[in-house]
C-alpha cells in the first residue's frame, strides 16, 4: 500500500470512483473563488485608490473605477520624502540587524538545549518554558524598559524585546535533536571545540530550519508597528509601519517632520490626503508582496515542522 | 547520558560544581546571549508588576513609588470597565475559536477534495496571503471599504438608493466586522495546519470504506473528521488557554481608535494600553495587566494539563 502513495500518477481504479462529482467540484470552486476575491480585492482597492486623483475620490469615493488616474500621491511622498526615507531606513535597519541577532541567539540557545549531555539543560529549558506561560504584560514591561533599561525612544527598543521567541527555540531544538550525537562526538574526538563543532558542522546541517525561522522573524520585524508606537517618542524615528499608523487621522505629521516646512505649506492646500495614505500603505506592503511568492513555500514547510515538541 | 547524571549529582559539593561548570563552560557561553536577553526582557519586566500595588511617580521610580495596597484593583473593579473588557475579550475569543475551527476544517476538506490539485495549491496560496499583512495595513484596507464619506460600501449603498451607514460610530456592526477580518487574516494559516494532518490519513481507510459502499459524505463523517479530531482538540484547547489575551492589533487598529465604538471594541489589551499611554493612569493599567497575566497563566497551565492528557506530544510541558 505504501508503494501506491508514492506513485500518485497511477491512482487505483477504486480511488478514482471515489472522486467528488463534477457538480460538487464546481460548487466548491465557486466558494473558493469568492473567498479568493475577498482576500485580494481589498488590497486591489487600496492600490487603485493610491493611483486615483483627489478630484476623482471627491466625486466617486474610493472606487475600483476612478474617473481620473494620478501619480500625485506618490509625487507628494517623493517631494517631501525625507521622513519616508528615514522611516524606511529605520525599518530596514531593524529588520536586518534584528533578524541576524535573533537568529544567532536563537540558534545557539536551541543547540545548547538540544544537547542532552549539557549539565544545565533542564534548568534553562524550564526557565524558557516559563516565559511562555507567564509574562509581565505591557505595563510592567514598558516601565522596566523605559525606566530601568533606558530604551525609551531608542532603536534598540524595536529590536531587543522581540529577539528571543521561545516557540522558535523549541522548533529549532527539535530540529537539532535529529542530528545524530555520533557526528558531534566524532568532531570532538577530532579535536574540534564546541564552537567549532557548532559553526562548521551543526549550523550547515540546520539550514532549512534556520531559513524558515529567519523568514518568520524577518516578517515580524518588518510588520512591527507596536513597539514603534509604544517606545518611540520622537516621530521622526518612527519605522514605516508606525508612520503609517500615525497617518490614520491626517498627513499633518509630514509637515512637522519635513525639513522644508515652507514648501509643505505651499503644498498643504492641495495635499493628496486620501490617496496619500493609500500610497503609503502600498509602499509599506510592497516588499512583502514581492517576496511572498518566494517565501510561501517555506512557510508551509515550516508549519509542518512547527507542531512538534522534543 | 550516564555522564551527565554523574555530573549533576556531583554538583552538590563545591569542587564537583566547579568541575561541572568548567566542563560545560563553552556551551554555557553559547547560551549566554539568549540568557541575558531572556533575563532583561522576560524576567526583569516581571518586577514591574509591583506597580499594580503602587502609585507610580516618575521621580521616585518603580521601586521607590509609594505603596497603595489594593487601591488600584478597587478602582478597576468598581467601574463597569473591568466587566466590559473581560466580557468582550472572552466572547470575541470564543467566537473566533468556533468560527476558525468550523471554517478551517471545512476549507481543508474542501480543498483536498478538489479535482484539480494545482488549483487547490493556488487557492491555498491566496488564502494565506492576508496572514502576512500587518494590522495597520489591514486597517487601511478596511477604511477604504467603511469610510463614511468615501468608502466603497457607502457609495454602493447610495448607488442602490439606501442611506449610508456611519460605520465608525455604530458599535452594533463591529462584532461582525471584527470577526470577519480576524477570520480573513488567519483562516489560511489554520487551513494549512489541517491540510497537513489530512495528508497523514492512510488511504487504506478510504479504500476499505469504498468497498463497503460508503458515500463521500459518510467517509468524511466516519473517517476524515475522526482522524482530524486530535488536531482539532489540541488547537482548540491551546486557543482556550489564550482566551484572556486579545489580538491587540485587531482591536486597536481596525476601529481606528473611535471612541463611540469602545463598548464593542475595548478588550483587556487595548484598555491597558490606553490607560498607560493615553490617560496616563499607570496604577490602573498595571492592575488590569496583572489581572490578565494571572488569569491568563491559570488558563494556559490548565489548557496544557488537558492537552497533556489527550495528546502528550502537543503539550508545551
Amino acid at each position: 500500500m505504501k508503494l501506491f502513495k508514492k506513485v500518485p500518477e497511477m491512482p487505483s481504479d477504486d480511488l478514482s470512483i471515489n472522486r467528488i462529482s463534477k457538480k460538487t467540484n464546481a460548487v466548491l470552486n465557486l466558494v473558493f473563488l469568492l473567498w479568493s476575491l475577498a482576500c485580494v480585492l481589498p488590497l486591489a482597492l487600496v492600490v487603485i485608490v493610491s493611483f486615483s486623483s483627489e478630484q476623482s475620490i471627491f466625486q466617486n469615493g474610493y472606487s475600483f473605477f476612478p474617473s481620473e488616474w494620478s501619480l500625485d500621491a506618490y509625487r507628494f511622498f517623493f517631494k517631501l520624502g525625507d521622513q519616508l526615507i528615514r522611516s524606511y531606513g529605520i525599518t530596514i535597519f531593524v529588520t536586518v540587524v534584528g533578524t541576524l541577532f535573533s537568529l544567532a541567539i536563537t540558534a545557539m540557545f536551541a543547540y545548547v538545549l538540544s544537547r542532552s549531555d549539557y549539565a544545565y539543560n533542564r534548568l534553562f529549558t524550564l526557565l524558557m518554558l516559563f516565559t511562555m506561560l507567564f509574562n509581565g504584560g505591557i505595563v510592567a514591561t514598558y516601565m522596566v524598559n523605559t525606566q530601568m533599561l533606558g530604551l525609551g525612544d531608542s532603536v534598540w527598543a524595536l529590536i531587543l524585546p522581540m529577539s528571543l521567541n521561545a516557540f522558535y527555540v523549541i522548533v529549532l531544538r527539535t530540529f537539532y535533536k535529529s542530528i545524530p550525537l555520533e557526528i558531534i562526538e566524532a568532531a570532538r574526538i577530532d579535536g574540534a571545540g564546541e564552537f567549532k563543532t557548532f559553526f562548521s558542522i551543526v549550523l550547515p546541517l540546520s539550514k532549512p530550519g534556520l531559513a524558515t525561522i529567519g523568514m518568520f522573524t524577518t516578517i515580524a520585524y518588518w510588520n512591527d508597528w507596536f513597539l514603534g508606537m509604544l517606545y518611540i517618542v520622537d516621530q521622526k524615528k518612527y519605522p514605516v509601519q508606525t508612520l503609517l499608523w500615525s497617518m490614520q487621522n491626517s498627513l499633518e505629521f509630514m509637515k512637522q517632520s519635513s525639513a522644508n516646512a515652507l514648501e509643505y505649506a505651499e503644498m498643504a492646500a492641495n495635499a493628496p490626503t486620501d490617496s496619500g495614505r493609500m500610497a503609503l500603505t502600498v509602499l509599506v506592503v510592497l516588499p512583502i508582496l514581492l517576496a511572498y511568492p518566494f517565501f510561501q513555500k517555506y512557510f508551509v514547510k515550516g508549519l509542518t515542522v512547527g507542531g512538534v515538541k522534543g | 547520558m550516564k555522564q551527565s547524571a554523574k555530573y549533576a549529582g556531583g554538583a552538590y559539593n563545591k569542587a564537583g560544581f566547579l568541575k561541572t561548570f568548567k566542563k560545560n563552560l563553552p556551551l554555557t557561553l553559547m547560551a549566554l546571549p539568549a540568557l541575558i536577553v531572556m533575563f532583561l526582557f522576560r524576567y526583569l519586566p516581571m518586577s514591574g508588576l509591583l506597580l499594580a500595588f503602587k502609585r507610580f511617580s516618575v521621580r521616585k521610580g518603580i521601586f521607590g513609588s509609594d505603596w497603595v495596597g489594593l487601591n488600584n484593583f478597587q478602582f478597576l473593579f468598581q467601574t463597569s470597565d473591568a466587566w466590559v473588557i473581560t466580557r468582550n475579550t472572552i466572547c470575541y475569543n470564543v467566537l473566533f475559536i468556533l468560527m476558525d475551527l468550523i471554517l478551517a476544517v471545512a476549507m481543508a476538506i474542501g480543498l483536498s477534495e478538489l479535482l484539480r490539485k494545482r488549483r487547490a495549491k493556488i487557492y491555498q496560496t491566496i488564502f494565506m496571503a492576508p496572514y502576512f499583512l500587518s494590522w495597520v495595513v489591514v486597517s487601511f484596507m478596511a477604511f477604504s471599504l467603511f469610510s463614511v464619506d468615501d468608502g466603497l460600501f457607502n457609495h454602493l449603498l447610495a448607488y442602490f438608493g439606501f442611506q449610508g451607514v456611519d460605520w465608525y460610530s455604530e458599535p452594533g456592526k463591529w462584532p461582525f466586522i471584527l470577526t470577519f477580518f480576524q477570520i480573513w487574516k488567519t483562516i489560511g494559516y489554520s487551513t494549512v495546519m489541517y491540510i497537513s494532518s489530512l495528508t497523514g490519513i492512510s488511504n487504506d481507510y478510504y479504500e476499505a470504506a469504498i468497498i463497503d459502499g460508503a458515500t463521500k459524505w459518510q467517509q468524511i463523517k466516519r473517517i476524515t473528521l475522526p482522524c482530524l479530531k486530535p488536531m482539532m482538540i489540541v488547537l482548540t484547547i491551546l486557543a482556550i488557554g489564550r482566551i484572556f489575551y486579545a489580538d491587540f492589533g485587531l482591536f486597536f487598529q481596525l476601529p481606528r481608535n473611535s471612541g463611540p465604538l469602545y463598548p464593542a471594541t475595548q478588550v483587556i489589551d487595548t484598555y491597558v494600553y490606553r490607560a498607560l499611554k493615553e490617560t496616563g493612569n499607570v496604577g490602573m493599567a498595571a492592575a488590569a495587566s496583572l489581572y490578565q497575566s494571572i488569569v491568563g497563566f491559570v488558563m494556559v497551565v490548565g489548557a496544557n494539563l488537558v492537552v497533556r492528557r489527550i495528546e502528550p506530544d502537543s503539550a508545551l510541558f
